[in-house]
């Protein structure tokens, strides 16, 4: 009863790849059998951006993403407006960066971002990457979202995709909060490097932007840790506390001396090495290195996702 | 099985399916055959493996050992092919409650590989329209009552033409208009060629809108066939009700009929009736060949056991009247009882029904 298609074997088919002579497998059925016009089905292919473009839809329809994205937001403006009130910083003490600011507002997405990564940016990936399986399964969507059907794969390609572009958004509100507060309350010009030159504000927000996508690609670990947890239970607030744990763990590790041996494998080692993008010129092994680092955190947590959501029973 | 293909002429065949958890046999080796174009009601108690039995047709979970054909495809393989055509409520209805009842129409046919976006918003409209939902249609789902919901689940099940459906307990929660409404629904997509499969406890649902009906008991199907052949055509009963029990009981054995007591009827006062009954002979056997139990719809576990039996002799029920009043039993109340589903059940799955295993 195998469809005659002796090229594919139907059962080893990607499932993202739709094939264009799909009516073949329904050779074994007499063709009056259908009760409805077959082109109906089949009539295109939906490798998924659809399916990415609802996941976004209902992602930023809730409340609760543009509240965390608020309040990251805010990191950046609270500052501003403390410095803003405050006398002035001296130099070496604060955050990074923090002393700039008065000197050249541009500098208050930086400091956000500083501010930002060690807390507020994997609280909020870990909502976001703990929810995803696990928040669906918790609705009782997830079985809707197998059986319609999504396809396991395609469902947790997407559901990453998903938290990614939530982490870019997560970023790029801190830097842009910042840039706009910045502009807003301290004088803005002409920017000195670490490195000692200077460089215009066009070049600088270059730079902003380059340090955010540096944060970006931070997260990514992190997400691909929480989509492996959110596979293992049903309870998404347990997913995020985990995810949000494990992040704290890492960091919490990477300041203890005595693990210096394990400090390149933490996905939060990294996490504020961007200083090299603030040099000329631009010393790229920071971020390549961390690049490298997140794409392993990506692969491996990635295939125990699948490993583990592939064969799961959806019981919920 | 007979020669052939029969399993082209069915939509849910399953041979041995088993699924066990770590600690329990959910369920325990069943032989399902769902003809296609039937309105199969999937009958049983609370936890006795219904829902379970849909989880692993659907592919949501994998199956411990057996084999299963949906649609004609074996399954879980051909999963991708064979759930498009497939609509389903599985254990209530699932929504995210911050979407209106439309959009989550939508976020969930985005998931269908299958499902042609250009046709989306008429499909979902027209599925909400179906069931009645287009007044609530933009409202969020938070805000909907449960039957509400449980409509906005079959319009899911129904936003692509589907050859089966697959309804888990389809008027959960549905106030009696609603699930007149459910009943109408399954009927006309029923006669749209759509083969349907309700699972249900209540069997009052299934009597009034299936053709078919399997029984689960305990992880185990205990019974399947058309609703006649489980109701055990003929068999039914007289009921007497006499103050002379002892002679109704002597009057009904010359007959060749086995009463027996059934005690005091619930509805009178002090004045001594009480109740005798006994089965009466399979008057309309030999059966109808038209409406024979198909071998290859219930291989095993056909409960039709004696139609075969072709008694040659036939008692009318006013015969017994007759002959009662003759011997002098003052008859005080006289019915014919054809034999309930419940009755069936209650033989079938050994407890009162709706009984928690």
């Amino acid at each position: 009863m195998l469809p005659s298609d002796s090229r594919v074997p139907s059962d080893s088919r990607v499932p993202d790849e739709v094939p264009s002579d799909v009516p073949q497998e329904s050779t074994s059925d007499p063709p009056g059998d259908l009760s409805f016009d077959p082109l109906v089905r089949h009539s295109r292919t939906a490798p998924g951006w659809e399916l990415l473009a609802s996941e976004l839809t209902v992602l930023f329809r809730r409340r609760r993403t543009w509240a965390m994205l608020l309040a990251l937001a805010a990191v950046p403006v609270l500052i501003a407006v403390a410095v803003r009130l405050s006398s002035p910083v001296a130099p070496g003490r604060g955050p990074a960066f923090l002393d700039r600011i008065t000197q050249n507002g541009l500098f208050v997405g930086v400091t956000g971002l500083v501010v930002s990564i060690p807390l507020f940016l994997p609280l909020t990936i870990g909502v976001i990457a703990g929810d995803t399986i696990a928040g669906e399964a918790g609705l009782g969507t997830l079985r809707y979202l197998l059986v319609a059907p999504a396809g396991r794969v395609r469902l947790l390609l997407v559901k990453y995709a998903g938290a990614a572009v939530f982490c870019v958004a997560a970023t790029v509100a801190v830097a842009v909060a910042g840039v706009v507060i910045g502009v807003l309350l301290f004088p803005v010009g002409p920017v000195t490097l670490l490195s000692g030159d200077t460089i215009g504000v066009g070049q600088s927000v270059l730079r902003l932007l380059l340090v955010a996508a540096y944060v970006t690609v931070s997260l990514l670990g992190l997400s691909a840790v929480g989509l492996f947890i959110s596979t293992l239970t049903e309870v998404p607030v347990g997913a995020m506390a985990a995810t949000i744990v494990l992040s704290v763990v890492s960091e919490v590790l990477d300041a203890l001396p005595q693990l210096v041996w394990l400090h390149p494998w933490l996905f939060s080692h990294y996490w504020l090495g961007f200083a090299d993008l603030l040099r000329q010129p631009v010393a790229w092994g920071s971020f390549a290195d961390n690049a490298w680092l997140q794409a392993g955190y990506v692969a491996v947590f990635g295939a125990l996702a699948y490993g583990r959501f592939a064969t799961k029973d959806v019981l919920s | 099985m007979t020669a052939g293909s029969p399993s082209a002429e069915l939509a849910i065949e399953t041979r041995g399916l088993t699924k066990r958890f770590s600690h329990q046999m959910a369920v325990d080796g069943i032989d399902l055959a769902v003809p296609r174009g039937a309105v199969f009601g999937f009958l049983g108690p609370n936890g006795s493996g219904k829902t379970t039995t849909i989880r692993v047709l659907l592919g949501l979970a994998a199956a411990t050992s057996g084999q299963m054909r949906v649609l004609g495809q074996d399954m879980p393989r051909n999963l991708r092919e064979v759930l498009p055509r497939v609509g389903a409520l599985i254990e209530g209805p699932a929504f995210y409650p911050f979407l209106s009842g439309a959009a989550n129409l939508h976020r969930l046919d985005t998931a269908d590989r299958d499902a042609p976006s250009g046709t989306r918003g008429a499909r979902v409209h027209r599925a909400l329209e179906r069931v009645g939902l287009t007044q609530a249609a933009g409202k969020k789902v938070r805000a909907y009552s449960l039957g509400m919901k449980q409509r906005l689940g079959i319009a899911n099940a129904l936003l692509a033409p589907r050859e089966l459906l697959v309804l888990d307990e389809p008027t959960n929660g549905l106030d009696p208009q609603g699930t007149r409404e459910v009943r109408a629904l399954v009927r006309s997509l029923a006669a749209e060629g759509t083969t349907v499969f309700v699972s249900s406890h209540l069997l009052a649902e299934v009597e009034q809108m299936c053709t078919h009906a399997a029984v689960m008991s305990a992880g185990r199907l205990v019974a399947q066939g058309t609703l006649d052949e489980l109701r055990g055509v003929g068999a039914s009963r007289v009921q007497i009700r006499t103050p002379d029990a002892d002679g109704a009981r002597r009057v009904l054995a010359r007959l060749g009929l086995a009463p027996e007591r059934a005690g005091q009827p619930d509805n009178t006062g002090d004045d001594g009736d009480g109740l005798v009954s006994a089965a009466l002979p399979d008057h309309t056997a030999p059966r109808d060949p038209a409406v024979a139990p198909d071998h290859s719809v219930a291989p095993d576990h056909t409960v039709v056991r004696d139609h075969t039996i072709v008694r040659d002799h036939t008692i009318e029920p006013e015969a017994i009247v007759a002959a009662l009043v003759g011997a002098g039993v003052r008859v005080r109340g006289f019915a014919v009882q054809g034999s309930s589903l419940e009755d069936r059940f209650v033989a079938l799955t050994g407890e009162g029904f709706d009984v928690a295993q």
